[in-house]
């Protein structure tokens, strides 16, 4: 009879030191994240991943989940630390607020849906321990996030001027001369892990793989999206120029409202632009607008 | 017990779950004493989990599950979206031509049945004479067997029809709705019509427990009983014409919306007042049922919700037509044709509509692996439902509206995705009785499961559960002669798999 209670309380013994004090030890020996108010913890966000993400960003955080092979855009490798979504220069580390950023958002047209059901902490555990996964995350500091200047006024001479730096800056070869994705480059273009990619199709919507508003979309050809071949034209253009940019790619969205486009559409040249592009037909239920 | 310290010692929190199935095994054959009978009742599992979802997004059960098939807060948004990640992905378009979104669930299991005091044959007092006898029984089954095919038709137009049987394959419609999303661009407009269930927060068809005494909550489905020595309740063949369950699938028209998050719910329906029956099945009167639910982020603990439902509806009380139907049986010994006639009432014509509501209050409380699940529950019957009294009759004398009280508390450990406790308990209390000649407590429920839930695989193709669970149940007053307690357990162990 003693000889149970020994065996119960030693068993007693493990069960609380498996739940309260070992991951507790963990995660005050792992990095934390930091966003707002919100401190993360590694091992509460080990619990999420082996809940959430394990199937396709699999057990080691390489992408290699059981349903990687499945899918056409890979899973994020959390080893190379290779981000898209950043606010920082191409190159660098991520801040934790660009890592929950995408969580919240999901990544449009691949299979990472948002994140946006869970708490924030939630989110702030879960950065913190894909943090782990990488040793760069020990070496190396995310880099300094990017100055985005104040957005100049909308003018049909900056939407001009936009149209002209993307033939110049041969952003058509990719993406085509319409935006949608479609340019003499687009069938040869892979990802870093040499998976054909596509350039995105401006024609198809208002959301960007890194954002939806004209900041986010500022952001994204100022940093680059690292493992793509977006690359970074922070070196190239200035920030005037990145702005009109903006507002020129703003009438490639031809099926979205924007003040861009109707400022475009209330031109001869921009209306006749944008009708020509706008393509009517049955619609298919892809949700993709022509 | 020994053996059972032992292997939870050496082994991980796999060995700990095969400890306490092994527990439970042992209770099984503990119990197992009594000689087994035909007629096992059988548990009528109709619960929602779908792998066809997981594999059409390569996503773990666990991600939309906490454990299936109850909803994690993304599930439920996933849901709550028309099945839509919102990834610009969820369109059939963009699947393998080959995917199919069919999902089958069956469960097969070894159970026991008790029933304290069951209405049987008096031996002694041949033919007629009828005595209450305690009938224990056991045996290996299995369940019904459910077929999902849920998913989107196209981006923000989706679907579900579920295809149901009992275990003799006799099948059913149990759910059949179609669902047009994000109207407008907007999470606030959805519509759906069809047969669906309801929009409740604490839902039915993701129970965890799967017994007869437990597979339902037994305040979803309380109906009054009517007083000692006339026990069959509402809706019992050959007494009033109205029956129904919160819990059951309605018909209808819904329109729900909620915030981007889906912290914030919202839904209004107009039903057709038949209990999910199909076609013209008593009257034409209609039904409504609101519900509404916040959930709120506490500190470390995660997110709380609270919610309220309504449900205002009416049923007939009689039949304004009969139809007498004279059927050839075949000829008597003198060749004479012999024929039957039978007087039905004509389905749709039922009037006399007499008003009932269910009301109640839901929370849904987290401490990280610990949640409970709180709910509050009112009932209202009218007098002539109550009484199963047409309403062109006079009401008996005494007779009064039945009201009643009932509470739910339940609460799960889930140490992780693989391993869920369950335990619940369930209180239904008569605040008003039909007659006041009644006992006060006459007819109240309690109801007390425990339960476990092994998952032994994670997979984003198939899912498989360990499935073990004790209910016991208790009604006041309701043995169907002496009007003493009933009291009926229920012992399941089972492997409940779906693909």
């Amino acid at each position: 009879m003693s000889l149970m209670k020994i065996t119960k309380s030693r068993i007693l013994g493990i069960v609380i030191l498996a739940t309260f004090v070992f991951p507790l030890a963990a995660s005050a020996q792992q990095g934390e994240s930091h966003i707002g108010k919100y401190t993360g913890h590694v091992g509460t966000g080990r619990q999420l991943y082996f809940r959430y993400c394990w199937g396709c960003h699999g057990f080691r955080g390489d992408g290699n989940g059981e349903n990687g092979p499945y899918l056409n855009i890979l899973p994020r490798n959390f080893v190379a630390a290779t981000y898209k979504c950043r606010s920082t220069p191409t190159g660098t580390l991520p801040t934790d607020q660009d890592l929950v950023d995408s969580l919240v958002r999901g990544l449009n047209n691949s299979n990472m849906p948002s994140w946006i059901t869970l708490t924030d902490q939630n989110r702030a555990d879960l950065v913190a321990f894909i943090k782990t996964f990488s040793p760069r995350w020990k070496t190396d500091k995310p880099g300094d996030i990017i100055n985005v200047p104040a957005e100049p006024a909308l003018t049909v001479d900056s939407i001009k001027h936009g149209k002209e730096l993307f033939t110049k800056l041969e952003c058509w070869k990719c993406h085509g001369a319409e935006g949608r994705g479609d340019g003499p480059s687009a069938s040869t273009l892979t990802d870093s892990n040499d998976q054909p990619i596509r350039p995105y199709n401006f024609a198809a919507g208002s959301r960007f793989k890194c954002g939806t508003s004209n900041h986010d979309l500022y952001k994204i050809f100022m940093t680059g999206l690292d493992g793509t071949p977006m690359p970074s034209f922070a070196d190239v253009i200035k920030p005037e120029d990145a702005w009109d940019l903006v507002h020129y790619l703003r009438t490639l969205q031809v099926t979205h409202k924007s003040p861009e486009l109707a400022l475009w559409m209330s031109t001869k040249e921009g209306a006749e632009i944008v009708n020509a592009q706008r393509i009517t037909g049955t619609p298919t239920g892809s949700g993709i607008k022509q | 017990m020994s053996l059972c310290g032992q292997r939870a010692v050496k082994k991980r929190v796999s060995g700990v779950a095969s400890c306490m199935l092994f527990g439970f095994l042992l209770l099984v054959f503990q119990f197992a004493d009594s000689p087994p009978a035909s007629g096992l009742p059988i548990p009528s599992i109709k619960v929602n989990a779908l792998p066809a979802f997981a594999r059409k997004y390569g996503m773990p059960c666990s991600s939309c599950h906490e454990a299936w098939p109850k909803l994690s807060p993304f599930g439920q948004a996933f849901k709550d979206n028309g099945y839509q990640m919102g990834n610009d992905r969820d369109a059939p378009i963009f699947q393998q031509p080959a995917y199919w979104p069919v999902t089958f669930r069956m469960t097969t299991f070894w159970h026991r049945e008790s029933q304290n005091r069951t209405q049987v044959d008096d031996p002694a007092n041949p033919p007629l004479g009828q005595m209450e006898g305690k009938i224990t029984t056991h045996g290996f089954d299995w369940s019904g067997l459910d077929f999902h095919t849920a998913g989107t038709l196209a981006k923000n137009y989706s679907f579900y029809v579920l295809p149901a049987s009992d275990n003799t394959a006799s099948f059913h419609f149990e759910a059949v709705w179609a669902r047009v999303d994000n109207i407008l661009g907007s999470s606030w407009l959805n519509i759906k019509l069809g047969k669906f269930e309801l929009d409740n927060l604490l839902s039915e068809k993701r129970i965890l427990t799967l017994t007869n005494v437990a597979g339902t909550y037994a305040n979803y489905h309380f109906q009054p009983l009517v007083s000692p020595g006339n026990l069959a309740g509402p809706g019992a063949v050959g007494e009033g014409l109205y029956t129904f369950g919160l819990g059951d699938n309605q018909v209808g028209l819904e329109w729900m919306g909620h915030s981007k998050d889906d912290r914030t719910r919202v839904s209004a329906a107009v039903l057709s007042s038949k209990d999910g029956q199909p076609g013209p099945v008593t009257g034409r009167g209609y039904n409504g049922f609101f519900a509404a639910s916040r959930a709120f982020q506490l500190g470390r603990l995660g997110l709380q919700r609270i919610g309220a439902f309504a449900y205002i509806g009416q049923a007939p009380t009689f039949f304004q037509f009969t139809q007498t139907i004279t059927t050839p049986v075949g000829t008597d010994a003198n060749g004479v044709a012999v024929s039957s006639t039978a007087t039905n009432p004509v389905g749709g014509t039922g009037i006399g509509n007499k008003g009932f509501y269910r009301d109640g209050l839901i929370g849904m409380w987290y401490f990280n692996k610990l949640d409970v699940t709180t709910m509050f529950f009112h009932g209202w019957d009218s007098a002539f439902l109550g009484s199963n009294t047409p309403a062109n009759q006079l009401l008996p004398t005494g007779a009064r509206a039945p009201t009643w009280n009932g509470g739910l508390f339940e609460t799960h450990y889930n140490l992780n995705p693989q391993l869920i406790l369950i335990n619940r308990y369930e209180l239904i209390r008569m605040s008003r009785q039909v007659f006041a000649t009644n006992p006060e407590n006459f007819g109240n429920e309690d109801v007390l499961t425990f339960g476990l839930r092994y998952y032994p695989f994670i997979s984003s193709r198939a899912g498989f559960a360990y499935h073990s669970e004790y209910a016991i149940l208790r009604q006041r007053g309701a043995s169907p002669i002496n009007g003493l307690n009933l009291t009926t357990s229920s012992l399941l162990l089972g492997f409940d798999f779906a693909f």
